[in-house]
């Protein structure tokens, strides 16, 4: 799960790292009151999307009178913002933060992720403050710094000075940059986080650090045990079908093909996927119904991938486990009959049950096209989005 | 021979009472050896009773100690799966297999720390389990669909590996051990710890190697591969499609920052010499092409 910048600096903010001071806005109103409450004579207005790159998309503007604010709140809020994460379609801007200008001498980047190799939490600190810190690592990736961190003794104060000398952070403030990092690292490791990410950590004119941005993700399998960060979540910047998906406990992520999958299992469903791609179509979606798929479940993922004005086919391959060919058999007809079912349908099905599975769909008098195996299927599926289209 | 496990071996199962663990282990006892191999239970609440004959004890070292038990299985739920894998590793049992599903990573980052050093293997979690056919099926896989050979399969999926598995009986080639190393991103076993494990193994010939976007298992074991791999290795990595950023089902499957993504994984394993196929239909296929 995401959250919005202005919820991940004031969670921070509970353990003690510092920040520029702001105000989160919904409406131009909100806005140009957040300013003046601010004070000052320098803001910065800033697009709370899901997603990075806002500056370089128009997303983070300086205003320097309280007309300007205005002006900016007017053109942000509602504005579509296309930035390299965000994809084509782009996000919609709902949310501000109105933030007091700060007086920059120094940026730095700083990270904290799950490192899969060491299995372990691993900082990252970078003096390339405000890059993209792919870019910084794939150009100069001696200026990336790391520490694994030691779950039992957490982010010791001496590993946490030595990075923040390795940055290039000046003398007088190492101590208070370290004691920010290690902050950092006991929200991340108490919260759940799965990353954590000050670009850029600044240090201003009165030698304060600051996390001037931040961004923050969470491990969903570890939510159940923060309901207040639960709560953070914004539907807004998530997809309509997946959330819907979730709710019925599907597994769903919208693609830009034209051919639906209905699969069990994530694996199989990334190679059905795939294996559309290779006989020259495209998947509309990823959708794994799951280990243990009921008829109602199945008729569900039906509908949804249905809504889906795209869809010019769907395929469904099934390889029945510990889930019954027959299941998702009486799920499919189900879900035929109680949804007008307006494109071809490819099914596959193997393992448990299949003969049965095979009779059900076969005396159902649907127009069902039967693959025998996943390339079959593939073909066929390719084929009839062809034939539809 | 097989890997890690055969019809000797002895399971202890954590989690035996609910109801996933109920029908799983009736499954597993149902198979081949099932019935000699699964001995013990594991509850706290409910020790002294038997399911099905199989007695409950409150913990693993009890079960360990009383019927000599130096396996486990896990169903627990998943706040309280990776204590479960904490307990097995401290009772120094020699391979825990963990089935649960949606672990928090701090959890298992901490549970990998206090593997450390010590002697437990594990597998999983978030996967399917391991079986050697004919022999012993410890896990959640339709067993019928497997027959006794000379293939290893080692995969980070569970239907995945069901279809490999049936596109090899279709070449008429039955497995040695397959293994499902899960689909989290901190795992136990990993791609190369069960090649070793298959490339020192007498009875397997070949292997085929399943895997998916997201982290680098699939490229550092292809690399160790490259210089020390005895026998046919075959590959293939599912989410070429997969968009960047988007966790596929798996929590471990996600391309980020660019990184994980098939394509790159594809590559390393074909500079590595290792046969891959771009198609999920031909992975038994290919095997079969590399059989001496």
């Amino acid at each position: 799960m995401k959250i919005h910048e202005y919820q991940a600096k004031e969670i921070l903010r509970g353990f003690g790292v510092a920040t520029p001071r702001g105000i989160a806005c919904f409406s131009v109103n909100e806005a140009v009151e957040a300013a003046k409450k601010l004070g000052g004579d320098v803001w910065v207005v800033k697009a709370q999307i899901h997603a990075g790159g806002r500056g370089k998309g128009g997303g983070v503007k300086v205003a320097k009178s309280l007309e300007e604010v205005k002006q900016l709140a007017e053109k942000m809020l509602g504005m579509t913002l296309v930035t390299h994460q965000t994809g084509p379609r782009g996000q919609v801007v709902r949310r501000l933060l109105i933030e007091q200008g700060a007086d920059i001498r120094k940026e730095f980047y700083i990270g904290v992720t799950v490192d899969r190799t060491s299995r372990s939490v691993c900082l990252l600190a970078s003096s390339e403050g405000g890059m993209d810190i792919e870019e910084v690592a794939a150009r100069t990736p001696e200026r990336i710094h790391k520490v694994f961190i030691d779950p039992v003794a957490g982010l010791t104060g001496q590993d946490a000075d030595d990075i923040a000398r390795r940055i290039g952070i000046m003398e007088p403030v190492v101590g208070d940059a370290a004691k920010l990092l290690q902050a950092l690292y006991r929200a991340f490791d108490s919260i759940d986080a799965s990353l954590v990410e000050i670009n850029p950590l600044v240090l201003d004119a009165k030698n304060h650090v600051l996390a001037l941005d931040a961004k923050m993700n969470f491990d969903d399998n570890a939510l159940f045990r923060h309901p207040d960060i639960a709560a953070l979540r914004d539907l807004d910047e998530e997809d309509p079908a997946e959330i819907e998906a979730a709710e019925h406990g599907l597994s769903y992520i919208s693609l830009d093909g034209n051919i639906g999958c209905l699969v069990n299992g994530a694996g199989l469903a990334m190679a059905t996927m795939d294996i559309i791609k290779l006989y020259g179509g495209n998947p509309a979606n990823f959708l794994d119904v799951g280990g243990g798929a009921t008829a109602d479940k199945v008729a569900e993922a039906f509908k949804l991938m249905l809504r889906n004005p795209q869809l010019q086919a769907i395929l469904v391959n099934i390889f029945g486990g510990i889930m019954k060919c027959d299941v998702i058999a009486e799920g499919i007809v189900a879900a035929a009959r109680e949804v007008k079912l307006n494109v071809p349908l490819v099914v596959r099905l193997e393992g448990t049950n299949v003969d049965l599975g095979k009779n059900i769909l076969a005396e159902s008098g649907l127009p069902i096209i039967p693959a025998a195996n996943m390339a079959d299927a593939a073909e066929k599926a390719v084929t009839a989005a062809r034939g539809s289209a | 021979m097989s890997i890690l496990v055969n019809r000797n071996t002895r399971i202890m199962t954590q989690g035996i009472t609910g109801k996933t663990g109920q029908f799983h282990t009736r499954m597993c006892r149902d198979y081949a050896n099932g019935k000699d191999c699964f001995v013990a239970g594991v509850n706290p609440k409910r020790a002294g009773e038997d399911f099905e004959g199989i007695p409950v004890f409150a913990t693993v070292k009890e079960a360990k100690e009383a019927t000599g038990a130096t396996v486990s299985i896990i169903y627990v739920p998943p706040p309280f799966a990776a204590a479960a894998i904490d307990e097995a590793v401290d009772a120094e049992l020699d391979l825990v297999i963990c089935i649960t599903e949606g672990i928090p990573v701090r959890d298992m980052i901490r549970t990998s720390y206090r593997m450390r050093g010590r002697k437990t293997r594990l597998i999983g979690p978030n996967c399917p389990g391991i079986i050697t056919p004919d022999e012993i099926k410890i896990g959640i896989m339709p067993g019928y669909i497997h027959k006794k050979g000379r293939i290893g399969v080692v995969s980070r999926s569970g239907t995945l590996t069901y279809e490999a598995v049936a596109q090899l009986m279709e070449q008429g080639l039955g497995q040695s051990t397959c293994i499902g190393i899960g689909g989290d991103p901190v795992n136990g076993l990993r791609h190369l710890d069960v090649m070793k494990l298959f490339n020192d193994d007498d009875e397997t010939d070949a292997v085929l190697m399943v895997g998916e976007i997201g982290g680098s298992d699939e490229e550092d074991c292809a690399r160790w591969a490259r210089d020390n791999i005895k026998k046919p290795l075959v590959g293939f990595i599912a989410g070429v499609t997969a968009p960047q950023g988007k966790r596929m089902g798996h929590a471990g499957a996600v391309i980020s920052g660019g990184k994980g993504t098939a394509q790159e994984k594809l590559a390393v394993m074909e500079e590595c010499g290792i046969k891959v196929t771009r198609n999920p239909a031909e992975m038994g296929k290919l095997l079969k092409s590399v059989l001496r």
